[in-house]
């Protein structure tokens, strides 16, 4: 018996129209019907955040969200925020501290992270680890994360500053 | 032996630059997951692509009486179910033992279970679908029959042996050892002070964020057999599924791409996946197994689950006499092939004790069977279990001696210039530094001002707690470990170094990449021996028909061996290069060298001719080269570590911890770990592979346990009742080196991937000893839970 439902969202800036099982989880529906793998299953159940993307501009888990919600939304994933530039500043931190090792959780650990400098300039470390603390990483114990996500943030202070410093 | 020394890759008279090795390079391979264009296996797409999954027992231990398949036949898109005697026509059986353990023993295990399911979880039939959804909705269509039997769950009920769990042995006992290297009970009866405890370890597990994951594709028309697979071993796999499979060696290709963590989980043989190769064959078509979480908890190899009493004989001075140590651990109902699950046994056996110079030693271990999910070989396998063990025996014997425990340690650790060395355990070290780095971590951490500090808010009420862990590793392992024993897994590396056309350079290694950066350290190790610059250097891992034959990542041994092999080939590549240029220019070899891409005067560093130029000679004007010259532009090189069974490696670590007597709850305050891996290829690597180490050890000394019900129910097979660290609750973790190289090796490195895991939980457990003294509590039961510290205190 076909109980799909009809579905149109914009995903990465692209209308996409399909029809999905009402059971489709958003990260099944990107992975498997948008081709877009980037963002990852780790858990199924809503802890590990492996399946974190962006659902009209906030972080939301693939696994616990329902494709058809997203009707009419906007969703942005780690290969979209690649490409639009979004994510640059982290991804050139993250390499150069080496904050990830297997990479498997590092997509959804920098949607995470890139809300967080988006909303909060400020954070100090102990937030960082905080706002972190709803994505799973076995590999790196978190503090090359820690480190590059700081070092962005003092990087866009000091950018900030500069840019309001001048006359 | 501290400072970092140019390696000796060149002779002496070479102009040589001091290269890439030692620096902090940032991986290369790291940019496509940074973009989520890493191709983990569940990425891969195939046509007709078939999706199984698996019926598990819901019990512990029952026959299984009837299966019915009809309905789950005619469900949606489903394309077959079997049982286990339908795959096995296709996989024969594996029995997980191996010579060198003498006595070890163990059932032939089946990809499929026939008749009779040994743990809950055990997949006991395969519904393979259109798509997994499909494949799992016909699971619920099986209707299975099952007459449950016995089950032994607990340790020491197994070794009663009043049950017994496989019908053609007589115990439960899967592998027996013992050390006795004599006059032990002597030197207990001479102590000054005897000190005894009993701890023990939770059964824990790896949780790759990553499940397993395996797609097998038959192609029919070649009888080819092609395994994408999440393994670190993709030789050994080859052969495993040549050998159960029965097809031609040749005609199996298993491919590794992105690994999401391997920590040993992806190292062994899981009937799941055998089985999902099977299904390839007899379907004729693709077919993908991907391990959801609860599968996962199920069915990866858990490890630990070890009780252990340990004694500990001193003088009043302070020097140790003897330890004294009886360990039983339980590994499920089948010894896992082809490693065996009683390795980590024999691991504790070995390394108790390590680090110190007593002269006498005594062990016993019972390595017996229960009707839980199978254990077997996970990161730093037996190390934090020793470590935690002597260490804390260790704090013990300090404590009721009065002295500081770093000086206690000081007085008792191996000299370092005592080195080649056997412990009173039987293994060899070859140079260990155990006082440098005991210096050094002192300093790093300030233990001094700590223990005032620590003394100031004591009076405060504020509990703090200083947990200082020595340890020793096993690096390197030589066919020692393994081949030995009988097991078809390569201890040798071989690296192929190929200079292309344009000057660039392609690696080709037997060693695999789960993210501890192989790839990128073997790049900076070919780049600065052959002369080129990184950009040019482009690394192949992970696929048996391209690299050569090699044991893969595991033990601690990528970067020692594989490293090596590449070095070998370095030189070998770069001695060729000379000889074309040398024919090119028309000059004497010997007044060449490599620099940054180019051919220069060895004497006048004036450059000559770049390698884009001597490639394009090589290989499209031959003809211009003399009469009976072969340039030779790709070369491969492999290597076995020889001389000691293993490499040791030593450090230790120290926790800082603030234990709230009132709630239990223990916070981390800082990690410090100083460590010898000989050669330090690259250090932010290294670090790196420290801190993710260290943070797993964490987790089993704090959070980390598999609750099995008394009737074998895995009680917490999700992630938000097993916990594992998060970010929330992590420390910085400050790392510090000494470097005493290999003299085994010319690149002079040792094995570093295990060092974290095998020393924190030893140093957090003593940090929350050193914090409850004063209340006289101490916890000795891994994870340290609020539940238990408050139980320690007498407050439950
Ligand atoms: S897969 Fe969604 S939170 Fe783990
Ligand atoms: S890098 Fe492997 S899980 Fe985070």
């Amino acid at each position: 018996m076909d109980h799909s439902l009809p579905l149109t969202l914009t995903v990465n800036g692209t209308r996409v129209t399909s029809r999905v099982e009402p059971r489709t989880h958003l990260i099944d529906f990107l992975r498997d019907t948008a081709g877009l793998t980037g963002s990852h299953i780790g858990c199924e159940h809503g802890v590990c955040g492996a399946c974190t993307v962006r659902v009209d501009g906030l972080i939301v888990r693939g696994c616990l969200t329902l494709a058809v919600q997203c009707e009419g939304k906007t969703v942005d994933t780690i290969e979209g925020l690649s490409d639009s530039g979004e994510l640059a500043e982290l991804q050139q931190a993250f390499h150069e501290r080496n904050a990830l090792q297997c990479g498997y959780c590092t997509p959804g650990m920098l949607v995470a992270a890139l809300d967080l400098v988006k909303s909060e300039p400020d954070a100090s470390r102990e937030r960082i680890r905080e706002h972190l603390s709803g994505n799973y990483c076995r590999c790196t114990g978190y503090q090359a994360i820690v480190d590059a996500i700081e070092t962005v943030l003092a990087m866009r202070r000091t950018t900030a500053k500069a840019a309001g410093a001048r006359p | 032996m501290t400072a970092r020394d140019e390696l000796p890759v060149k002779d002496s008279k070479t102009r040589t630059q001091s290269g890439y090795i030692g620096k902090s390079e940032p991986r290369a391979n790291a940019k496509r997951l940074l973009q989520g264009r890493g191709s983990f296996i569940d990425d891969l797409r195939f046509p007709r692509l078939a999706h199984v999954a698996f019926l598990r027992s819901p019990h512990a231990h029952a026959k299984i009486k009837s299966m019915d398949f009809s309905k789950a036949r005619a469900a949606p898109g489903v394309i077959g179910v079997f049982d286990g005697r339908a795959v096995a026509e296709y996989c024969s059986p594996w029995i997980g033992v191996l010579g060198h353990l003498k006595g070890i023993k163990s059932p032939p295990q089946y990809p499929l279970a026939i008749e009779r399911a040994c743990w809950q979880g055990e997949a006991v039939a395969a519904v393979v679908a259109e798509t997994r959804a499909q494949a799992e909705d016909a699971v619920e269509l099986v209707a299975a029959e099952w007459d449950p039997l016995p089950a032994v769950i607990d340790m020491h009920e197994s070794l009663s042996g009043k049950v017994v769990i496989h019908p053609e042995f007589e115990d439960n006992i899967c592998f027996s050892r013992q050390i006795d290297n004599g006059e032990v009970d002597a030197a207990f009866k001479n102590a000054d002070v005897v000190v005894e405890e009993s701890y023990s370890f939770g059964r824990h597990t790896g949780v790759c964020l990553e499940g397993r994951a395996i797609l097998a594709d038959y192609n029919a028309g070649e009888h080819m057999l092609t395994v994408h697979h999440a393994t670190q071993a993709p030789h050994m796999m080859q052969d495993i599924f040549s050998k159960h499979l029965n097809l031609p060696e040749a005609n199996v290709r298993v491919i590794c791409r992105d690994i999401g963590g391997a920590y040993g989980i992806k190292v062994h043989v899981y009937p799941d996946e055998m089985c999902t190769a099977a299904l390839s064959i007899m379907l004729r078509r693709p077919v993908k197994f991907v391990a959801d979480r609860l599968e996962s908890f199920l069915s990866d190899i858990h490890a630990r689950e070890h009780k252990v009493t340990v004694r500990l004989a001193a003088t009043k001075d302070g020097e140790i006499l003897a330890f004294d140590l009886d360990d039983l651990t339980a590994i499920g109902p089948y010894s896992v092939y082809p490693r065996t699950s009683g390795i980590e046994g024999n691991q504790v056996v070995n390394l108790t004790g390590g680090p110190y110079k007593h002269k006498h030693y005594r062990a016993s271990l019972n390595v017996v069977f229960t009707n839980k999910n199978v254990t077997c070989q996970y990161r730093a396998v037996g190390h934090p279990i020793a470590v935690a063990l002597t260490e804390g025996i260790v704090d013990l014997a300090a404590q009721k001696l009065g002295m500081d425990p770093a000086e206690f340690r000081r007085r008792n650790m191996i000299p370092d210039d005592a080195y080649p060395y056997t412990g009173a355990a039987g293994m060899k070290y070859e140079v260990l530094t155990h006082h440098q780095c005991l210096d050094k971590l002192l300093s790093l951490m300030d233990y001094k001002g700590l223990r005032a500090e620590q003394a100031e808010l004591r009076k405060k009420g504020v509990y703090r707690g200083i947990g200082l862990a020595a340890m020793i590793e096993v690096t390197n392992p030589s066919p020692a470990f393994y081949g030995v024993g009988g097991a078809r897994i390569s201890a040798q590396d071989g690296a192929t170094l190929r200079l292309e056309p344009t000057g660039m350079l392609t690696v080709l290694s037997s060693v695999t990449e789960q993210g501890q950066g192989t790839e990128g350290i073997f790049a900076q190790i070919a780049a600065t021996v052959v002369g080129v610059t990184m950009d040019k250097v482009k690394v192949i891992t992970g696929d048996t028909s391209t690299t050569p034959y090699g044991g893969g990542t595991w033990a601690s041994r990528g970067a020692g061996i594989g490293g090596e092999a590449v070095l070998q080939a370095g030189k070998a590549l770069r001695s060729n290069i000379l000889d074309i240029a040398a024919a090119i220019l028309n000059v004497d070899k010997a007044d060449l060298d490599i620099f940054s891409n180019e051919v220069i005067d060895l004497a006048s560093g004036e450059s000559k001719l770049p390698l884009a130029e001597l490639g394009r000679v090589a290989y499209f004007r031959p003809d211009t080269l003399p009469m009976k010259f072969q340039s030779e532009l790709m070369v491969t090189r492999h290597y076995t570590p020889r001389e000691y069974g293993f490499t040791f490696t030593n450090g230790i670590q120290a926790s800082l911890v603030e234990v709230d007597v009132e709630t239990g709850f223990v916070k981390l305050l800082k990690h410090w770990c100083v460590e010898d891996c000989g050669t330090v290829i690259n250090p932010l690597l290294v670090d790196e592979q420290i801190r993710g180490g260290v943070v797993q050890g964490i987790g089993a000394a704090l959070f980390e346990e598999c609750h099995y019900s008394e009737d074998g129910q895995l009680q917490n097979a999700t992630m938000a009742d097993y916990l594992v660290p998060m970010s929330g609750e992590m420390p910085d973790i400050v790392c510090g080196h000494v470097e005493s190289k290999t003299r085994t090796s010319e690149l002079g490195a040792k094995g570093v991937g295990e060092a974290g895991t095998a020393g924190a939980p030893g140093a957090v457990m003593n940090a929350i000893n050193d914090a409850l003294s004063s209340l006289g509590a101490r916890v000795t039961t891994m994870p340290f839970t609020p539940e238990r510290v408050l139980d320690a205190l007498g407050k439950k």
